[in-house]
């Protein structure tokens, strides 16, 4: 059996209700864990970003993202590995503070994270560390093992692609371009109809 | 009616069938419910430009809307109720999905103030649909019901199609809004023409030119891409002998001499012992099913593979192609086309013959010829295409009924086998028939059917009686789940589990809708029965009693290499 590697998996999506939906399915459909999953606004009006990060095989993972690219209203998937990008991650450690005052050598594993200290009051400290998952894995380990931790909560990945080419802005300029090129050569009856939301259509008809 | 765009206040209703009417929609196969009262009261003032059919069951009305639709080439629609109704469409909508069929399901929703609280015949139909549609919308106002219906029946008829879905809430049906609808044309995250590569164009068409031993695959995607006139180009130029899937089979004369018939577990023997032999593999519009392939670790491994195709998640999905050639095959058939020399293949294309006379001797022969005097499935397929010139629609159900019928039906036009290939859906003939019937009025429509799949959706002799369609049905009754008895035969020790059928007079049945009918059991009565059937104006439905345990020969068994057939049994 082929063996399974993590993946990091960027979409870009118009901004409907149920996309995460259709794209958790194609995930259930093939029986892939997603291991984390982000979502958020992107730098461009009414495109959202997922960053969802998986363990599985170099098929799987192009099947997924075949089926991902199908939906209709995603923009584009596509997959990166660490080096193609730059990525991060945040958790938040709620610390008990008597086991924590108990050992020695607090502060310094504290410091040698670069945490940030976020609240302290006399029960617990909350610190919020922000890195790679394998620091924050390691920093779990530590400190559970002076058993401290009483709350723990990772953001999942998030990742930004190290080249030069804004991909998906070039790929909507694009279809853009050939769009109008097809409608110079070949006027269509029917009017452009370019943007996505039914508001906007109907502003952009008012017009 | 003023149909132009206007500040008038009309209910979202009303904006819903206009803007039906706007997309060119003639006929709507349907079945009322609590939640689509709205739009079928407002149905009643569209009567002379909206055909609408009463189905018996929704299940009727989807695939209705694809035998329409795979007739016409139009997107065909299909209008339900929410709850029970919108799930009953449910398998027509997955059945058009795999076979890329452009529909559009407009179902009824509960109100959208209502959702979410279990209120009666609440469904997320949305959410079900999603996994097995194109698009799946719910509109929850009357503004977006203008927007909702363009982008429909764009997405459903661009690009690689297929079927889409509008659940509309009640509010939305009742609430007033301005009608204006524009067609839609371009959504910029679906691109419904891919970019042509040229540089794949121009390897490709070296590799053809090149090529000692070339064999084309035809799919379906030529006659959804309107593409048979370029195909035809395109083989003819090139020398190139081709053989079709399931779904292909019309794109071409059944009779010209480059084509060689249909591929697959029950395909002709030489086009899968060619596509083991050739030197170059050419598909077109075609997804590399496993029953084309068989065992995929053995297919075309000595072939260089060019794969044409306008959805890129088909390339290199199910066997490693050499030449992706992603675009729409109406454009790069023509860019091949161009780039291809005169080369005499006729050596290689002479060396079909062989394997098609010894399927002839084996099998073919004695379908047709029979020494036993029971009828035989092929024999009847047979007359029944002679007799309609080998002009007719062919419509089936799923089985041995459609093997046979797609192995001994004859084509000489194109839009005319209409089957369910990909989800393969006993009961789909009946409905898909009447679909055909609206799409070609000026066609013969004949309907193969087995004895089971007939029982999944004879309620639609209701619709067939109501509107006198004139679907000319042929029942090949042999008592048995035909298809699952072969297996047991073949490949389960003959242990007949559960596939032997009780089954209804059915000349009885049909007499009690009022459909004319006769049952053949003797040869000498086939060529007489089939000619009354053809005679009869409007439906008819004749039953042929066939041998009960004949069997679809060829066949690749399971497991096996594509060109390893079983010749007999």
């Amino acid at each position: 059996m082929e063996d399974n590697k993590l993946y990091t998996i960027i979409v870009h999506s118009e901004n409907f209700s149920g996309i995460l939906n259709q794209i958790a399915a194609v995930f259930t459909r093939l029986q892939v864990n997603i291991e984390s999953l982000n979502v958020s606004a992107s730098s461009m009006k009414n495109v959202h970003k997922f960053t969802i990060s998986c363990k599985t095989t170099a098929k799987n993972i192009d099947k997924i993202l075949k089926q991902i690219n199908k939906k209709l209203d995603v923009i584009n998937a596509s997959c990166y590995t660490d080096e193609d990008i730059f990525q991060s991650e945040i958790a938040l450690f709620k610390i008990s503070t008597d086991e924590f005052q108990n050992w020695e050598d607090t502060s310094r594993l504290l410091r040698g994270y670069n945490t940030h200290i976020v609240e302290v009051t006399p029960e617990y400290l909350v610190v919020e560390l922000s890195g790679s998952g394998d620091d924050i894995d390691s920093l779990y380990r530590e400190l559970d093992r002076i058993n401290c931790v009483r709350q723990f909560v990772r953001s999942g990945k998030i990742a930004v692609t190290a080249s030069s080419l804004e991909k998906v802005n070039d790929l909507l300029g694009r279809r853009q371009k050939r769009y109008q090129e097809r409608r110079m050569q070949f006027p269509a009856e029917g009017q452009s109809c370019s943007l996505v939301r039914y508001g906007d259509f109907i502003t952009d008809n008012q017009k | 009616m003023d149909m132009k765009n206007n500040t008038e206040q009309v209910t979202g209703s009303e904006a819903l069938l206009r803007a039906l009417v706007r997309e060119g929609v003639d006929t709507v196969f349907g079945y009322p419910g609590g939640a689509i009262i709205p739009v079928y009261d407002a149905l009643m003032d569209h009567m002379d430009e909206l055909n609408h059919i009463l189905v018996r069951h929704e299940q009727g009305a989807a695939h209705a809307a694809e035998g329409y639709a795979r007739a016409s080439g139009k997107p065909g629609v299909c209008l339900v109720t929410g709850g029970p109704g919108a799930t009953n469409t449910l398998t027509g909508i997955a059945d058009a999905m795999l076979d890329s069929t452009p529909i559009v399901v407009i179902a009824g929703q509960i109100a959208t103030d209502m959702i979410g609280t279990d209120a009666f015949q609440e469904v997320d139909f949305t959410c079900v649909t999603q996994p097995i549609c194109k698009w799946s919308y719910q509109i929850s106002t009357p503004e977006e019901i203008c927007w909702a219906v363009a982008r429909a029946f764009f997405v459903a008829k661009s690009g690689r199609p297929g079927p889409v879905v509008l659940s509309i809430t009640k509010n939305a049906q009742v609430g007033m809004t301005e009608f204006r609808h524009e067609k839609m044309d371009y959504i910029r995250s679906y691109d419904n023409d891919p970019e042509i590569d040229i540089t794949r164009i121009r390897e490709a068409a070296a590799a053809i030119n090149a090529a000692k031993r070339p064999f084309v695959l035809a799919g379906q995607g030529i006659e959804l891409g309107e593409a048979q006139a370029e195909f035809r180009a395109f083989v003819e130029k090139g020398n190139l002998p081709f053989g079709s899937t399931l779904l292909g089979l019309s794109v071409m004369p059944s009779s010209h001499p480059l084509n060689k018939g249909m591929l697959g577990m029950h395909g002709n023997l030489c086009n899968n012992v060619k596509t083991n032999e050739c030197d170059v593999l050419i598909a077109v519009g075609m997804r590399f099913d496993d029953r084309v392939t068989g065992n995929m670790s053995t297919y075309a491994r000595q072939a260089k593979i060019i794969h044409l195709d306008i959805d890129p998640s088909e390339l290199g999905k199910n066997v490693p192609v050499d030449i992706p050639v992603l675009g729409d095959c109406r454009k790069t058939l023509t860019m091949l086309t161009e780039r291809l020399v005169k080369v005499d293949r006729s050596e290689w294309i002479d060396s079909f013959r062989k394997y098609q006379d010894e399927e002839y001797e084996k099998v073919i022969s004695r379908e047709l010829q029979p020494s036993g005097d029971t009828l035989r499935m092929g024999e009847v397929v047979d007359a029944v295409s002679r007799a309609t010139d080998h002009k007719a629609i062919l419509v089936t159900d799923v089985g041995q009924n459609q093997m046979m019928a797609a192995r001994y039906f004859s084509f000489t036009e194109k839009r005319s086998i209409i089957t369910s290939g990909g989800m393969g859906t006993m009961g789909y003939a009946i409905p898909a028939g009447i679909g055909a019937a609206y799409a070609r009025p000026d066609r013969t429509v004949c309907v193969f059917m087995g004895d089971g799949g007939l029982q999944m959706t004879v309620e639609e002799f209701g619709t067939i009686m109501e509107h006198r369609i004139p679907v000319k049905m042929i029942l090949l009754n042999n008592s048995y789940l035909g298809n699952v008895r072969q297996w047991q035969e073949l490949f389960y020790n003959r242990r007949y589990s559960f596939t032997r059928m009780t089954n209804p007079d059915f000349q009885i049945l049909a007499s009690a809708y009022g459909i004319p009918s006769r049952r053949v059991i003797d040869r000498k009565d086939l060529r007489d029965a089939v000619r009354e059937m053809l005679e009869t104006d409007g439906p008819f439905f004749l039953e042929a009693c066939v041998e009960e345990e004949e069997n679809v020969m060829p066949m690749t068994p399971p497991g096996n290499s594509i060109d390893d057939m079983l010749m007999e049994c």
